[in-house]
């Protein structure tokens, strides 16, 4: 998965600055008539960080995000931000831009009138409109098309003007709904990586929304992840990808495999779950505290962490006999489904890293094996 | 081949003759110097010629074109109010009763809204002392009424097409919603604002059933000149009066018809020229981008 | 900020202006109106001006208001009123029908078109709605009358020898109903159609359905709602519509608009004619809620 590299280099590191949060969110609920959009949500977000809001539809991101940019008002909770409280302020006060999924660029003015809009609506003087204005223009490459209407320029184009729009007026805090919504697959990519450059160089709080993981983790420092209006998790990329805290979270993000057990043996250092899929325990490097009653957990092991291999396994616990039922050919890697003695079937991604070597093939008999510390139990 | 001349194509065809023959033969006939109506004696215009010593039905149509242009106002004005309200705002108190009032006058018999508007004016007279002559302005009332009902179905088919979010935008970027709606809203929907000045317009210039019952006296509009007239039988001059309208309304459509053309026309140009542009831009700068 | 906020909160906000100037106004001229019919069609016809009774009387500090259903009464002891709405119940309800065997070919038609043409049939289809229902119904008087174009065309091919009475019957007045509101049946049927995926039609084709079958079975019934808002455009205003029968129709023809022009203009009997107006209102209540409903959800986007 690509991640940009300043953001995944942030992550690495860990912030070394302090965090100051800058928008606090205080068990905001939001119905719309009896349907409950937002169901007691708190977060914060902190000064200069992009946080995506990630989720189906239906999960209450967009209407999070329209509560944050003042469109909708909760039915409970309060929003602050930098300690004051907003909820109850109307968009056109608050020190708060969006971009708009559509653009929603007024079709009846120039690039440069978009972009001077907010700007005339504080009332500042024309000269310092002017500057601001071709000031915007330069951050976004977009100097030679100031006096383009919008129904003239292409998709990634008005995508710039958006932006340049909505930062003009430098808010404290910039929305994105679906940046990339309203983009072809190949733009795509490449506008991800220049979005995340020119707000980094603005230094704006920025709160995305998206439906797409792939443009969450690319563009993201923090995300949360939003479902039937609660939030599942709240975390960087790496912690949602390789720690998620509950099924939800990783069958959401990426493939999974998922194996249902009962733990058998439970010690501080390392416990043992017994799953009717596998004839072999899994073993877990570290206690797993379940409660006295329901031993039951599920194991969870990413595609590419389950290896294949045609000879058998020397060690005791984290391996399966299979026999190999479909490989699809992906280019950069192929991915195997493996059916268990039990039947079920597991997916594995095996690198394509020579050009033809030696593979199993369809009903070949192979192992399936995994590191100790490979996958993640899950309690709910 | 097969498609042209389906049967749905055939209909269409007759229908536009069953629509314009009447009237064409009606301009043809109204150029006939014969006073006899069915008799054909050779083409004239005297029967136009006539037209302009008719200094009532001159005054006629001077009060109609008077009324047709207030009511366009007030009627534009009214309806986009009430298109608003059934477009944007959502919930609110009567909002049922809101939209029932809006479109009714859309299919209510005009007999029934004219009889019932006079029955109010003479109320209010009694009430009131207002209005203490019926003319012009209990004309105008009348027109207003069902006008702002074509009004608001036309504009609210416009707001409804537009996208919300170009409002938000503008509210987000610090614009209170008068003014959004000014700067933002009106602009966008000008054509459709425009389309219901027309109709309201012509609805206004049309009328006679509510003109009659609203009117008083010495207020005669055109259509009433035209129908006690034609009540009597078909005129020549009557024919000539009604070419004329005819005429004026067709040139008002074509000159409309080919402005939007002119301008969609040039919308067009300007999207495939950025198309080109945009094609362009990006094979340049794939290449500079990924320097950076 | 937070002053000029509270101030702004307690003026009458944007919203309940816009709510309601428009609101006022048809309640004032469009309301209010037939609750001043209704009192009157209680009241009786009086030598005046204006030239009925009032049915209240405000007599020693007491309100009475006296009812007078002599009007209604009357409307059902004369056979005349009876006939004149179900004439125009009759009238209206055919034409209807034939408006809309005529006009949805031809929406069908013009829906299927391309978009260049698309405005051109729009076009033509709109501007006869502006010219004057006056002149296009005097049109068809030239046209239909004993010495008019139709029977000299007809008698000069040798059809017939003796000209034909069809101005002045009812035979004039359905194709008058016809011609004029045709275009309020097309109009909305257009909308609605034209707003269908052509791929259902194809999806359709491609599980063996006959094209017959396909329109049938998908496009008619997707279009219901455009189908009922044409007929209440047509039917409803055409249950009291007095320009055609007045210019078109004869002796036979009796049709309710008529009937009330004439009680109010020429018998000057302005509670009966109210009391017309109520009963006709009366007949048109459920079909023009049904048009409401229809038209607010077209208006609101929900349809």
């Amino acid at each position: 998965m690509a991640v940009a590299s300043s953001t995944y280099k942030r992550v690495l590191e860990g912030d070394q600055q302090p965090k100051e949060v800058l928008v606090k969110i205080e068990r905001v609920t939001k119905k719309f008539d009896e349907t409950v959009a937002v169901d007691d949500v708190s977060l914060t977000i902190n000064k200069g960080e992009i946080f995506a809001l990630l989720g189906g539809s239906g999960s209450g991101k967009s209407t999070l995000l329209r509560m944050l940019a003042g469109f909708e008002r909760p039915t409970e909770g309060r929003i602050y931000l930098d300690g004051e409280d907003i909820t109850d302020m109307p968009p056109y006060e608050r020190p708060i831009n969006m971009m708009f999924q559509s653009y929603a660029l007024f079709p009846h003015m120039t690039v440069a009138e978009n972009i001077a809009f907010g700007l005339k609506q504080d009332k500042m003087p024309k000269a310092d409109i002017e500057t601001r204005v071709a000031e915007m223009l330069k951050l976004v490459h977009m100097t030679q098309y100031a006096k383009r209407k919008p129904h003239q320029l292409s998709g990634g184009q008005r995508q710039r003007v958006a932006l340049a729009r909505s930062l003009a007026k430098s808010p404290k805090l910039l929305l994105l709904d679906e940046p990339m919504g309203a983009l072809d697959k190949k733009l795509r990519s490449e506008m991800q990586l220049e979005l995340v450059e020119i707000i980094e160089r603005v230094g704006v709080t920025c709160v995305m929304v998206t439906h797409d993981q792939e443009e969450a983790m690319t563009m993201a420092q923090r995300i949360a992840i939003m479902h039937l209006g609660w939030i599942a998790q709240i975390g960087s990329p790496i912690d949602i990808y390789e720690t998620p805290t509950s099924r939800l979270v990783c069958e959401f993000i990426g493939n999974v495999n998922l194996f249902e057990g009962q733990v058998v043996e439970d010690h501080e250092a390392h416990a043992l779950i017994d799953s009717p899929d596998l004839e072999r325990n899994i073993f877990v490097g570290h206690g797993v505290s379940t409660s006295v009653q329901d031993k039951s957990i599920t194991y969870a092991i990413r595609p590419e962490k389950l290896l294949v291999t045609t000879e058998q396994p020397s060690f005791e616990y984290n391996w399966s006999r299979g026999t190999v039922h479909d490989i699809a050919y992906l280019g950069g890697h192929s991915v195997f489904h493996v059916q268990l003695p039990s039947g079920k079937i597991v997916q594995s991604f095996v690198a394509n890293a020579e050009r033809r070597g030696a593979r199993p093939t369809w009903d070949d008999q192979v192992f399936v094996w995994w590191e100790d510390d490979s996958g993640v139990a899950l309690r709910s | 081949m097969n498609k042209r001349f389906s049967f749905s194509n055939i209909m269409l065809w007759l229908g536009f003759l069953f629509i314009y023959l009447p009237m064409v033969i009606l301009v043809i006939y109204s150029f006939n110097s014969s006073r006899l109506v069915t008799v054909w004696g050779g083409w004239s215009v005297k029967w136009y010629v006539g037209l302009l010593d008719n200094t009532q039905l001159i005054n006629a149509v001077l009060r109609s074109l008077e009324i047709a242009f207030y009511t366009a106002i007030s009627a534009v004005i009214l309806g986009t109010m009430a298109a608003f309200v059934l477009t944007r705002v959502t919930r609110f108190k009567g909002r049922t009763m809101f939209g029932g009032l809006v479109t009714a006058p859309l299919v209510m018999p005009e007999v029934i809204t004219g009889l019932s508007l006079l029955l109010l004016f003479v109320a209010m007279a009694q009430l009131l002392g207002w209005p203490s002559e019926r003319g012009i302005a209990t004309i105008w009332i009348a027109h207003t009424t069902f006008c702002t009902a074509y009004v608001a179905v036309v504009v609210s088919s416009r707001l409804r097409e537009l996208d919300l979010s170009i409002e938000e935008a503008a509210m987000d970027l610090g614009a209170r919603p008068l003014k959004v709606f000014c700067l933002i809203t009106i602009p966008m929907i000008a054509p459709s604002l425009a389309a219901g000045a027309m109709m309201s317009f012509a609805l206004s210039l049309d009328d006679l059933v509510l003109a009659s019952f609203v009117s008083g006296p010495g207020s005669t509009t055109l259509p009433m000149e035209v129908f006690s007239a034609v009540r009597l039988g078909v005129k020549p001059e009557i024919n000539a009066i009604a070419s004329l309208i005819l005429l004026s309304v067709s040139l008002v459509t074509f000159i409309a018809w080919a402005l939007t053309r002119r301008a969609e026309n040039a919308r067009k140009k300007a999207i495939q020229q950025a198309v080109d542009e945009g094609a362009k831009a990006t094979w340049q700068q794939a290449p500079s981008s990924a320097k950076s | 900020m937070n002053i000029s906020r509270s101030i702004s909160r307690r003026m009458p906000k944007g919203r309940h202006v816009v709510i309601g100037i428009p609101f006022i106004w048809l309640f004032l001229f469009f309301l209010l109106p037939f609750i001043i019919v209704m009192k009157i069609s209680f009241a009786e016809a009086d030598v005046a001006i204006p030239p009925y009774t009032e049915i209240y009387t405000w007599a020693e500090g007491q309100l009475s208001i006296i009812l007078n259903l002599g009007n209604y009464i009357f409307l059902t002891e004369d056979e005349l009123y009876l006939a004149a709405y179900l004439g125009s119940l009759k009238m209206a309800f055919i034409s209807t029908l034939i408006c809309l065997l005529i006009g949805y070919p031809m929406a069908y038609a013009i829906a299927r078109a391309n978009k260049e043409m698309q405005t051109v049939y729009l076009l033509l289809v709109m501007m006869p709605t502006w010219t004057a229902i006056l002149i296009r119904v005097y049109a068809w008087m030239g046209i239909l009358s004993n010495n008019g174009i139709l029977n000299g065309f007809l008698m000069s091919i040798g059809v017939i020898s003796e000209p034909l009475q069809i101005l002045n019957t009812n035979f004039a007045v359905y194709i008058g109903i016809v011609y004029s509101y045709l275009p309020f049946m097309i109009l909305p049927l257009f909308a609605n159609l034209v707003k269908h995926d052509h791929s259902l039609l194809e999806a359709a084709s491609d599980l063996g359905s006959s094209t017959f079958n396909s329109f049938w079975k998908i496009t008619v019934p997707l279009s219901k709602n455009g189908i009922i808002a044409g007929c209440m455009l047509v039917f409803i205003p055409a249950v009291g519509e007095f320009v055609i029968p007045e210019l078109l129709g004869g002796p036979e023809t009796l049709m309710i608009g008529k009937v009330l022009w004439q009680e109010f203009f020429n018998n000057r009997d302005w509670p009966v004619a109210s009391a017309l107006a109520v009963v006709m209102l009366a007949l048109l209540i459920v079909p023009i809620i049904l048009f409401n409903r229809n038209q607010a959800k077209e208006m609101e986007g929900r349809a």
